[in-house]
């Protein structure tokens, strides 16, 4: 490195910008993140209290019924013995935290992700800047923004929800972008020719026409925070995370791969319920 | 009564529609407005009005700014200039919500890829339009209902259009612009991605329908043959431009110019072309004022061997020929009523003259062509049923004797080397 190159770099220190930008961050939108964090843990503990309190063979039955009715007898099946599987091995009630921490992700995801995918679909500028901000969240490595999030919320599951939402919210914008984008234009000229508002283009046109494309998007969602969560409980997120995490760093090759096989079931699961979201009938 | 009327309506494609003006006020031509400015005219100057329940055809091929047309009448396009006058109102003048109120009561459309929406039933598809304008869910229903009766599609409510054929898809697009009861139809190009067997039938219930409800159908193809078919007046547009308006007939006996004519060209004329055209004034003889001597004169004045009979409400009786009335005159009868055969063929003015041939050869008398209260209004002879088909067939290969082709190979030898 030569001088100018080495006055550049220190005139180009992003990671100093970035360290700068982080403390005046944590420093001057202390109520903002606090509130947040509340938020987000009273949706978080909401959730897991009601997926708790049935009871895992209630559950279990829901869960199975789900499956059955929605993908067919194999999934139903499947997902039957799967879930009792997960009560036998003691993993329910981390099971139950870990699905909390996904729906909360999830929901969370949808509510910022479709209206933005909506508003990306309908502006060219939008998507233009859209489009990278995206790609840096699904490319960046969650270490990297794991730290900060812990900054800013504290260690808990609070921070695994918003690592969660970072890597799993592209493909929900992204596919209700497309989706809409991919509607045929000659249902938008129907839609008009008979007279429709913006509204009723959006409501009774191009969403639904949209429909399947964006419930791969709910699909990818999920599939992709269900894959976060044992990066999660790196930073105290519980759930199953955790459990994996255990296995890990105390060598316990079986405890590892026990609740490595209940985050399989889960996710198997939750694709193919999903999956089938989408799908006419 | 005339129901929408278009009033040099323009249609700029470009960067900069003020420019391309400019140079359209200057007389300038497409092409050079497209060099100089980069705009398209996608419609340049069209003008035409179209009466209450006729079905007005535009035809065009593809680029010729039809579908463009079609467009800015309901503003799914938005005109760069000009008028278009729905019921008298400037369509380019209403506020959002006349202009809402006008598609969903007055214009219905009828979409070339049918346009169905896929998560609804065929009921519910059908009920869209009346759906968006708020009606109540039982009405509408009903309507709909009622849509799909005229179209043929009972029973098939409940199906989605991924179940359905082409031409039962665009059953459902049809319904689906009836149920609206709208003023006008607009149909883009409707039945062109239907196979040909399909087509011809939906061209031909197209015309029943027409028939019971009375509609204003404005309707784009690109097929000559259906326009010819289905409209009551045909508006041909090349690059934009409308470069005739008229009947199918007159398209046909009368083209405006070299390309509308290179166009009409392979239709078989005869099929369209109707007795009308090629009917003659006929000589008649009044059976309650004119006997033979009167026949026998009209009959050598018009150098016909025989003349048709009416009575005082030109109803035609019959046919006299020469030598019945010249054996009446030596018979000295003054009546001609025994002499007058009902020997004769009779049609009517808007049969296509291809129907006649097989008459036509059969017998050597004219054929008379009467109106619906069955009077004379005029006959066709033979020669020019055959004429008429002739000319037709000019195009058609004819056989060629073999001593011209033998002179024709003799005298170009080593052609083939």
């Amino acid at each position: 490195m030569n001088t100018m190159e080495q006055q550049l770099r220190t005139l180009l220190d992003i990671g100093r910008g970035f360290e700068a930008l982080i403390t005046w961050l944590t420093a001057n939108f202390d109520g903002f993140f606090d509130t947040t964090r509340e938020l987000i843990s009273a949706v978080l503990q909401a959730f897991q209290a009601t997926l708790l309190l049935p009871g895992p063979y209630l559950m279990i039955a829901l869960f199975a019924g789900i499956a059955f009715w929605r993908s067919g007898i194999g999934t139903g099946i499947f997902t039957l013995l799967g879930m009792y599987l997960i009560h036998i091995m003691g993993f329910w009630d981390v099971t139950m935290d870990t699905l909390a921490l996904v729906i909360t992700s999830v929901v969370i995801a949808l509510i910022i992700g479709v209206p933005l995918g909506i508003l990306a679909a309908k502006n060219d500028i939008v998507e233009r800047i859209v489009r990278p901000v995206l790609d840096v969240m699904q490319t960046l490595p969650a270490f990297v923004y794991l730290i900060p999030a812990v900054l800013f919320f504290q260690l808990g599951a609070v921070p695994g929800v918003i690592a969660t939402l970072i890597f799993s919210l592209p493909p929900a914008v992204r596919l209700t972008s497309l989706g809409i984008r991919q509607v045929p234009g000659e249902i938008r000229e129907a839609a008009t020719a008979f007279g429709s508002t913006p509204m009723q283009m959006l409501f009774k046109a191009e969403l639904p026409v949209a429909l399947p494309t964006i419930m791969a998007g709910v699909n990818q969602t999920i599939m992709l925070a269900l894959s976060m969560v044992v990066i999660a409980g790196m930073i105290g997120a519980g759930g199953l995370g955790n459990e994996v995490l255990k296995g890990i760093t105390q060598l316990k090759i079986g405890l590892g791969f026990e609740s490595g096989i209940s985050i399989v079931i889960l996710a198997i699961f939750l694709d193919r319920v999903t999956q089938s979201l989408g799908k006419r009938n | 009564m005339s129901i929408i009327e278009v009033k040099n309506l323009y249609k700029v494609f470009g960067p900069s529609p003020s420019r391309a003006f400019a140079l359209i006020d200057e007389g300038k031509s497409k092409e050079e407005i497209l060099r100089k400015t980069g705009n398209t005219l996608g419609i340049n100057n069209a003008s035409f009005t179209v009466e209450k329940q006729e079905t007005f055809v535009i035809m065009g091929l593809s680029g010729s700014g039809k579908s463009t047309v079609i467009r800015c009448l309901n503003r799914l396009i938005e005109p760069s200039r000009g008028e278009v006058l729905i019921d008298g109102q400037d369509i380019m003048k209403m506020n959002k919500w006349e202009l809402l109120q006008t598609r969903r009561n007055k214009l219905s459309m009828v979409f070339q890829q049918f346009a169905l929406l896929p998560h609804r039933t065929v009921l519910s598809n059908v009920e869209y339009g009346l759906e968006l304008s708020g009606m109540e869910k039982g009405e509408r229903e009903q309507r709909a209902m009622k849509a799909l009766e005229q179209v043929g599609l009972k029973g098939y409510e409940q199906q989605y259009p991924s179940e359905l054929s082409g031409g039962m898809q665009q059953r459902v697009g049809l319904a689906r612009a009836l149920a609206n009861d709208p003023e006008v139809l607009l149909m883009d190009e409707a039945f062109s991605a239907l196979d040909p067997l399909i087509r011809t039938q939906m061209q031909d219930e197209l015309i029943e329908l027409q028939a019971s409800m009375q509609k204003t159908i404005i309707f784009i193809t690109h097929d000559l043959d259906e326009a010819l078919k289905l409209g009551d007046r045909i508006a041909i547009m090349k690059d934009g431009e409308v470069i005739q308006i008229g009947t199918p007939e007159q398209i046909l006996t009368n083209p405006a110019n070299d390309y509308v004519r290179a166009f009409v060209q392979n239709v078989d004329q005869t099929k369209i072309i109707t007795v009308s055209s090629i009917m003659l004034k006929a000589p008649t003889v009044g059976l309650h004022k004119e006997g033979p001597k009167a026949a026998i004169r009209k009959m050598e004045q018009a150098r016909i061997p025989a003349i048709m009979a009416v009575d005082a409400a030109r109803k035609l009786k019959g046919i006299v020929t020469i030598d019945d009335a010249v054996r009446l005159v030596r018979e000295k009868k003054d009546d001609l009523t025994p002499v007058v055969s009902d020997q004769v063929f009779t049609t009517t003015p808007d049969t296509p003259i291809a129907n006649l041939l097989t008459t036509a050869l059969e017998t050597s008398m004219p054929v008379a062509v009467l109106d619906e209260e069955g009077r004379l209004m005029g006959v066709v002879d033979r020669a020019s049923i055959l004429a008429e088909l002739s000319k037709s067939m000019e195009d058609e290969e004819t056989p060629v004797p073999l001593s011209e082709q033998l002179d024709e190979e003799a005298t170009t030898p080593g052609k083939e080397a």
